[in-house]
């Protein structure tokens, strides 16, 4: 029995549409555990969700705070429509914190158990700050009122072990355990900075525990910093109206028509159902989006090799439902079961395996030049137990193959690591050192931005071409997606708060294949639209993709068939049947927005947040490099004729780079200029005082802030 | 010529929906399309004749990340 440090017992608020009215504030350092009321002001301003987070986490923290600091917080909250059963994708927790990569906010929505049964336990967010001297673990009894915070040296280190033992720990016997949910890292986030947090649900179909990830920013590194193991929630009694909302009629009417749609189109439409975000692997290689070695191309010969056929027919369990939360018949959590591992401390084992999700088989597969779906499932595990974000491990790593390949840096300068294209076991290795925190793993762990610095100082390699060629914006990896021929998307990853993470807007085929938003207003429209649009499942604690992964059977007929219309004003009547509010569909994008404007000024008050933080790499843009040119040679030619009026048959291959990086550039800025034009900022990228006030946002916390970059 | 996506494209006899479709390698199933301003079932994509001059547009309903 582990030494017990403190003890709180509460009377757990009962939920009124959607919310408990109270957050949880724990400081891991003194032990102290307090109650605080949520205001009619935060649901009004702020709604919950990544709202709430924000607003928690800018009273916690100074300007001069970093992530290790003991007054950064994780701050995690679920939503007012969070917990629903309702309708699909209804269980997301959002994180937010100080991030280790970007010294500004980051903001991860995951699913899991873990935030609607943290609501339904009495509490709308919690907030974790300080840090504490030895391993701890924090277990809340959402039944009995009750939170205990205990010692934790004792309990295993990586995710699949600890979330095991831990969901064996609290549930009274086998049907308990779907009411126990565990937040954790891995052995890995103590010497990375990609360290990222699981959240745990039980799945009784297959008797084990399951992960969903908060993946992006180092969340995992911060919870590691506190010196927490684990977290632990606990709620038996969900029902259809725990949530307890203003019109359960409504939620009901509007979830079965949507799971109608799900029933009967989802096989038509993307497969949700039979392998998940990974259905888009081929599309993206047909369409020259599948980033292949470190972004220089947008697909490869072999792909053929992780297409989802592969994982479906080989690999992943068909036939049993698969949510990551009560009500979702999107069910797109798939699992390969009984994977035998061939590497690392759990060679030899059978597991199951989350995944693979369209970011792990495009990053960890096609990102790497790793064409073998084992090879990406086994990092796919590894990845996730030990609390790794794959997606910058896997762009960070495709930068170091590819400084490696240039002959940058040396396999000396890695420790002895083989690091080229296509070396899965390299890259498994190099997994199992950041878990051991030993050889090349710690300094691959930092990411692009301080690797590009490192590499420069320390080996000499080429300033100019690490710039290009490392893919971060704000310190935050890229994510999978080779963008260079959509204007509009290098905006949606580069024009964003938190870094490019494609949670924000994904206009890839609406700018490039579509041809619907040609002029920079156009494009401006949708980095304003869209972003704010996505911001809103934060708010709520929703999942984004049953939002346009499947679409009703008439929205060709519609004027807008990409913003889903029909979908849109079904999420306007889950928000208004929850809370009893009475918002519009305008209403529901300036909810977004106030909270947008907060973060954006929330990076400004920590020393960023300004145009010169929005800058893109070039490889983003275009082609960095000859061979890149020479293997799209036909496209960018024809765009020397018809954008620029050059004649390319009369220019070196140098100059051709050069004319379509410069005007490329050009236009990059040109699109910053729209952008910020429409979303009322200036042509700094500071929020006006005129547009805060059209939003009720001209709080006087925001004004000083803004106020001396006017 | 016709243009597809507001870009152009030669138009020959015997065109149809699914003709445009396939020599522009569209090979992505989630479409939506009109031809000149006016909506189209998937089920008319073999035999809906494409005329000289028309605006076709092809837009791939690509959920993405």
């Amino acid at each position: 029995m582990s030494k017990i440090l403190k003890e709180y017992t509460y009377t757990p608020a009962k939920i009124d549409k959607g919310y408990s009215g109270k957050s949880l504030y724990i400081h891991v350092g003194d032990l102290r555990i307090e109650e605080k009321e949520v205001t009619e002001f935060m649901k009004e301003k702020f709604v919950g969700g990544k709202g709430f987070d924000l607003w928690y986490l800018w009273h916690a923290v100074t300007p001069e705070t970093r992530w290790d600091s003991p007054e950064n917080e994780i701050v995690m909250s679920a939503g007012p429509l969070g917990g629903i059963t309702q309708y699909s994708g209804t269980g997301k927790t959002l994180v937010c914190a100080i991030s280790p990569l970007t010294d500004i906010p980051i903001d991860s929505n995951v699913g899991g158990y873990y935030g609607p049964l943290l609501k339904f336990s009495g509490w709308d967010a919690l907030e974790l700050q300080g840090k504490a001297d030895k391993d701890i673990l924090i277990f809340i009894d959402g039944n009995k009122g009750h939170i205990i915070i205990e010692e934790a040296d004792d309990l295993p280190e990586d995710s699949h072990l600890l979330a095991e033992e831990l969901t064996s720990r609290y549930a009274e016997n086998e049907q308990d355990k779907v009411n126990v949910s565990v937040v954790s890292t891995g052995s890995a986030a103590k010497h990375v900075l990609m360290g990222m947090l699981n959240f745990s649900f039980y799945d009784p179909r297959r008797k084990t525990v399951r992960f969903k990830q908060a993946a992006r920013g180092g969340l995992g590194t911060i919870f590691r910093d506190k010196h927490i193991k684990a977290l632990v929630v606990k709620y038996k009694g969900i029902k259809g109206d725990t949530n307890n909302p203003a019109d359960l009629a409504t939620l009901n009417r509007v979830g079965i028509k949507y799971h109608k749609q799900m029933h009967d189109l989802d096989d038509k439409q993307n497969a949700m159902r039979k392998i998940g975000t990974a259905n888009t692997i081929m599309v993206m290689d047909k369409y020259d989006l599948l980033p292949t070695r470190n972004f220089q191309t947008g697909g490869d010969p072999d792909a053929y090799k992780i297409s989802p056929q592969v994982f479906i027919n080989e690999y992943l369990t068909q036939g049993i439902h698969d949510g990551c939360w009560y009500g979702c018949t999107m069910s797109c959590a798939k699992t390969a079961d009984h994977f035998p591992l061939k590497t690392g401390p759990y060679a030899g084992q059978c597991v199951t395996v989350d995944g693979p999700e369209y970011e792990c088989a495009a990053g960890l597969g096609a990102n790497l030049g790793i064409f073998d779906p084992q090879a990406v499932l086994e990092q796919n595990f590894y990845c996730d137990t030990y609390g790794i974000d794959l997606i910058s491990y896997a762009t960070t790593v495709a930068f170091i193959m590819e400084c490696y390949e240039r002959e940058e840096i040396s396999q000396e300068d890695m420790g002895g690591l083989d690091l080229r294209f296509g070396n899965a076991q390299a890259s498994l290795e190099l997994m199992h050192q950041m878990s051991r925190g030993e050889g090349f793993g710690p300094l691959a762990g930092l990411g692009i931005k301080k690797l590009k610095k490192i590499f420069v100082e320390r080996f000499g390699a080429d300033e100019n071409l690490l710039d290009d060629i490392g893919m971060e914006n704000k310190g935050l990896e890229y994510s999978e997606y080779l963008h260079k021929e959509s204007l509009a998307q290098q905006g949606g990853f580069a024009l964003t708060n938190k870094g490019p993470q494609h949670d924000e807007a994904w206009l890839i085929f609406m700018d490039m294949v579509n041809n619907q938003i040609p002029s920079f207003e156009d494009k401006a429209y949708a980095l304003y639209y869209y972003p704010m649009f996505r911001t809103w499942f934060g708010l709520c604690g929703l999942c984004k993709l049953p939002w346009n992964d499947i679409v009703p059977a008439d929205n060709y007929l519609t004027d807008t068939p990409a913003k889903v219309p029909e979908h849109v004003q079904n999420y306007v009547e889950i928000f208004n049947a929850v809370t009893g509010k009475n918002i519009d569909k305008e209403e529901l994008i300036l909810q977004s927005e106030r909270v947008y404007q907060f973060q954006r000024i929330f990076n400004i008050r920590m020393g960023k947040g300004l145009r010169e933080h929005d800058s893109a790499p070039y490889r983003s843009m275009g082609p960095v490099t000859r061979e890149e040119y020479l293997s799209r040679q036909e496209r960018y030619d024809k765009q020397l004729q018809e954008l620029q009026g050059l004649d390319p048959s009369t220019m070196t291959l140098d100059e051709k780079i050069a004319k379509t990086r410069a005007y490329r550039e050009k236009q990059f800025e040109l699109l910053t200029d729209a952008v910020y034009k429409r979303r009322g900022w200036t042509n700094n990228g500071v929020p006006t005082i005129e547009r805060l006030q059209e939003l009720g946002m001209d709080l006087p916390m925001l004004l000083e802030i803004i106020k001396p970059h006017l | 010529m016709i243009t597809v996506n507001t870009k152009e494209h030669p138009w020959h006899k015997g065109m149809t929906v699914r003709t445009v479709i396939q020599e522009k390698g569209y090979t992505f199933t989630h479409l939506v399309v009109r031809v000149n301003g006016s909506p189209l079932h998937e089920s008319l994509y073999d035999s809906f004749e494409i005329h000289d001059g028309d605006e076709v547009l092809v837009l791939h309903l690509m959920a993405g990340g």
